[in-house]
């Protein structure tokens, strides 16, 4: 039986200990905004956050996460003052996504790396943001990224 | 009412012709079918693409699909500019994949692009043929410049006119006496006003005029401004559903592996091992692939991994990269046709007093959308009923039809938004369409079909590797006299090998080399190729003349003004002539497409381990003129990276007759450390609107290419550019 709480809400689950937390969530408990990039953590598309890391979903087994506090791209703004969390905001203000398909996992990675470095500098906020996004909207997320921090260069 | 093709086809219409806004005969209207079958609880269409509720809302109905590129937004701005409508009261719908909507609208603007010219008694046939082919199409960027501008546009403006012919009537009054104004029209003189949702129904009853008076630019209220998407805020909370995101009662996944040698017959399968497996229903044999059917993907994916499957070996299992490229070159030795003839060449060439002779190469290149191919179907009571991302929800709705048999109109599609199209969801590229539909077909339950990554990535529609010969004569004088380019496949867009540049002899000529991989239409199609092969032998030919590279072309655009104002705003704007840093260099490119001149120019420099680093490109841009600023921004930049990102590290090799990438480990994609600042600036020159999904991505490759040779003095003629190992020795600057 695997457990874990998913936006706040305890889960049990009678599946393999192997099955990646991915499919946990897309298949097992209808999550649908983490997405199927490529299954071997190259993409980022299926980034959530675990205890407030970000994790590549699609290869972290369910054993692995037991008794963690999950949230999913459904869940980011539970604890915001609004109805969006600040990121998710401003990749309205900015008009980040174009297809939409890689940005759950998008945000959740940069929701995660200002919770843990409010003020990046561009080598950090490369090194961290390693999404794919075949649209190119990368001009995007860090004019985004950076209307979030303090500083606007390295 | 239910609208049967058979009866259709044998010529007892049942949706007549006309353009879509609608047509005065007696036969119904679209908009009045649109009337009797779709509208309730008040709900008025004023033609098939405008609906007006009591509330006062209008909804726009988009024959497109969202992939990103904004058409849900662009085009409802189109028509509800043309409406005078409240942007407040206006929503989006996606529009019903059945022949009502065909989109008869685009293939007029298809054919129009094309030189033809169509008279206005033939949009009937047009809208029938649209119909019968099931054209429901977004690709050749053409959303904007033919459904927009077109269709919605007029199918606002006539609306508009439906609604204050109604007024006057209620009123009693001259129609020129009424105006209207944000969903309402008013009448100044009594001050009388109604809103549009009060004369919706009234106005239904008039035929939509099919040439309605256009506002003038300078009228515009919506067009031109950069109006938020609509799609967005769904895209930030992970409510946006894409195609693999259909959830629904009793469903099950299926994971495929097919034949990776394109073609070849599954032979034998041991399928009791999966079966033994935990969430396992079924697997499902087909020609050239199995599926294992389970109740979660992931265990269906575990189980086809178990099993040991054979398929057949055929003569295509000793096809490689290299073989093919042997083949293209046998190729170009053989009988070419004809392109185009200008001039004499030969004779131009033979008495050159210089000429230049170089070969260019691309490799096939995968599509890679962020989400993998998937199909929902399910088959119940002689229907099905698909759940897909598609590019065509009309073509993908006949061919599910054709693959089971079924009728057109016993098939009902549900759209979702893509998650990338790029070409590959197009309605020829249905390898995962055809297959969802055969397994489907063998339960009762809908089933998810999804492909891993590695068979999106080995089981794609690819773009075409091309070789491409040049041979270039100078006069004494250093004029560039002579044009000869021979390369393999014939393009799509034709002109895609055409240089825009004034030369006076020109022979350019193609050869068909068919191999078995398949292919098919990847953003901006054949441009992508020919605008890397063209600008890099362009610049060759600059330098040999000893010229400025972007000078060169200036010289010869005399007669293309357009093309000369983007390339010396690209130039301007990138401060072409400025000081760069120390290690940096521009290189330039110019290409029209899809109806938009674009110039960019790339800042380059080498990284320490001979890599390339792209640091920024300008991109200046004609469309004639922007409906929506942000939106054409946003496409520009998105272009630019799609393309950059096969100039850099693109490359799908072919070994023992398969591909040999997998993934994004092997087929490495631009990320966010290595995107470059990209600047956008576009030129309103009032010309008819181009396109803007695929014109920016085939100039880049070029213009990175280009500054390439200034730091290295190595000319690049086969991409990409990972491949290389470059060492900085700058041979000249000309910048």
């Amino acid at each position: 039986m695997a457990r874990f709480r998913v936006n706040g809400v305890a889960q049990e689950l009678d599946i393999e200990p192997e099955m990646p937390l991915l499919w946990a969530l897309r298949d097992e408990l209808g999550l649908t905004g983490t997405k199927f990039g490529c299954g071997v953590a190259a993409c980022g598309a299926c980034t959530v956050q675990v205890n407030g890391n970000p994790v590549r979903s699609c290869v972290t087994p369910v054993s692995a996460v037991e008794g963690t506090d999950i949230t999913t791209i459904e869940g980011l703004a539970v604890n915001a003052a609004a109805a969006l969390s600040p990121v998710q905001q401003a990749w309205i203000d900015h008009q980040v996504p174009q297809c939409g398909y890689c940005q759950s996992g998008m945000i959740m990675a940069v929701s995660a790396l200002l919770t843990a470095n409010p003020n990046p500098s561009d080598d950090e906020i490369d090194g961290a943001i390693t999404n794919i996004c075949r649209c190119g909207t990368y001009p995007r997320v860090r004019k985004a990224i950076r209307s979030l921090t303090a500083a606007t260069t390295a | 009412m239910k609208i049967n093709r058979r009866r259709f086809l044998l010529g007892t219409t049942v949706v007549g012709g006309g353009l879509l806004i609608g047509y005065a005969t007696t036969r119904p209207s679209k908009h009045s079918v649109a009337n009797d079958t779709l509208a309730e609880n008040g709900q008025s269409f004023l033609t098939t693409w405008l609906r007006i509720d009591p509330d006062n809302t209008v909804t726009v109905l988009v024959p497109h699909s969202e992939m990103g590129q904004g058409v849900l937004t662009s085009l409802p701005m189109m028509a509800a500019d043309e409406l005078d409508a409240d942007w407040d009261l206006v929503r989006v719908e996606q529009a019903p994949a059945t022949d009502l909507f065909a989109n008869g609208v685009l293939v007029k603007g298809f054919a129009q692009s094309l030189g033809v010219s169509v008279p206005g008694f033939l949009d009937g046939a047009i809208n029938k043929v649209s119909e019968i082919m099931n054209i429901q199409i977004t690709g050749g960027s053409s959303s904007v410049r033919f459904t927009g501008e077109n269709g919605m546009r007029v199918a606002g403006a006539a609306a508009r006119e439906m609604l204050i012919k109604t007024a006057a009537a209620r009123w009693e009054v001259p129609e020129s006496e009424l105006t209207a104004r944000l969903s309402h029209v008013h009448h100044e003189a009594s001050g009388r006003t109604a809103t549009y949702g009060e004369l919706a129904s009234d106005a239904a009853r008039f035929e939509p005029s099919p040439t309605p008076r256009l506002k003038e630019p300078h009228e515009f209220t919506l067009m031109g401004k950069p109006i938020p998407r609509i799609d967005i805020p769904a895209k930030v909370d992970g409510t946006a559903a894409f195609g693999m995101d259909a959830r629904l009662p009793g469903m099950l996944y299926a994971a495929v592996k097919t034949s990776p040698v394109f073609g070849n017959k599954l032979v034998s399968v041991n399928s009791d091992v999966a079966l033994q497996r935990r969430g396992v229903v079924r697997v499902v044999e087909l020609d050239d692939a199995v599926a294992v059917v389970a109740d979660n993907y992931w265990r269906a994916k575990q189980a086809l991994a178990a099993l040991d499957i054979q398929f057949e070996a055929t003569a295509n299992d000793q096809v490689s990269t290299q073989s093919i490229y042997a083949q293209f070159d046998t190729a170009l030795q053989g009988e070419l046709s004809e392109d185009v003839e200008e001039g004499d060449t030969p004779t131009a060439l033979a008495g050159a007093a210089t000429t230049i002779d170089a070969t260019y190469r691309v490799p096939y290149l995968a599509h890679a959308a962020m989400e993998p191919m998937n199909c929902t179907v399910h088959f119940h009571d002689s229907k099905a009923d698909v759940w897909t991302g598609t590019q065509d929800n009309l073509g993908i709705r006949g061919r599910v039809a054709s693959v089971s048999g079924l009728d057109e109109n016993d098939v009902t599609m549900h759209m979702f938004y893509l998650g990338g199209g790029f070409g590959r969801r197009l309605p020829n590229t249905t390898n995962t369409i055809d297959q969802a539909t055969r397994i489907a077909q063998q339960f009762d339950v809908p089933v998810q079909t999804i492909w891993s990554r590695e068979e999106d990535m080995q089981q794609d529609y690819y773009r075409p590797a091309v070789t491409s010969a040049f041979r270039a004569g100078f006069d004494a004088s250093n004029n560039l006299i002579a044009w000869e380019n021979h390369y393999t496949t014939k393009n799509e867009p034709a002109e895609a090998a055409h240089p825009p540049y004034s030369i006076p002899n020109k022979s350019i000529a193609y050869a068909d080399s068919s191999t078995h991989v398949p292919t098919g239409a990847w953003r901006s199609v054949a441009h992508s190729q020919h605008t890397f092969f063209l600008e890099s032998f362009v610049d060759e030919l600059a330098h040999k003349a000893g010229k400025n590279p972007y000078q060169f072309r200036l010289d010869m655009l005399r007669d293309k003004p357009r093309h000369a104002a983007v390339l010396k705003t690209a130039a301007e704007r990138a401060g072409w002539e400025r000081n760069l840093p120390e290690g940096h260099a521009m290189g330039i490119a110019l290409q029209e497409s899809f109806g938009s001149i674009v110039a960019q120019v790339a800042e380059v420099s080498i990284n320490s381990d001979g890599s390339v680093r792209v640091h920024r490109v300008t991109c200046a841009l004609d469309c004639g003129r922007s409906v929506n600023p942000d939106t054409v921004a946003s496409q520009a930049e998105s272009g630019i990276i799609y393309g950059l990102t096969a100039a850099l590290y693109g490359e799908i090799t072919i070994a023992n007759g398969r591909v040999e990438q997998t993934n994004f480990n092997d087929y490495e994609m631009l990320r966010l450390s290595d995107s470059p600042e990209i600047d956008v600036v576009t030129i309103e020159s009032g010309a008819a609107l181009g396109g803007l999904g695929e014109p920016a991505t085939p100039p880049v490759a070029a213009a990175v290419a280009n500054a390439v040779y200034i730091l290295t003095g190595q000319r690049v003629r086969e991409l990409p550019l990972k491949n290389y190992r470059f060492t900085a020795a700058p041979v000249e600057r000309v910048a």
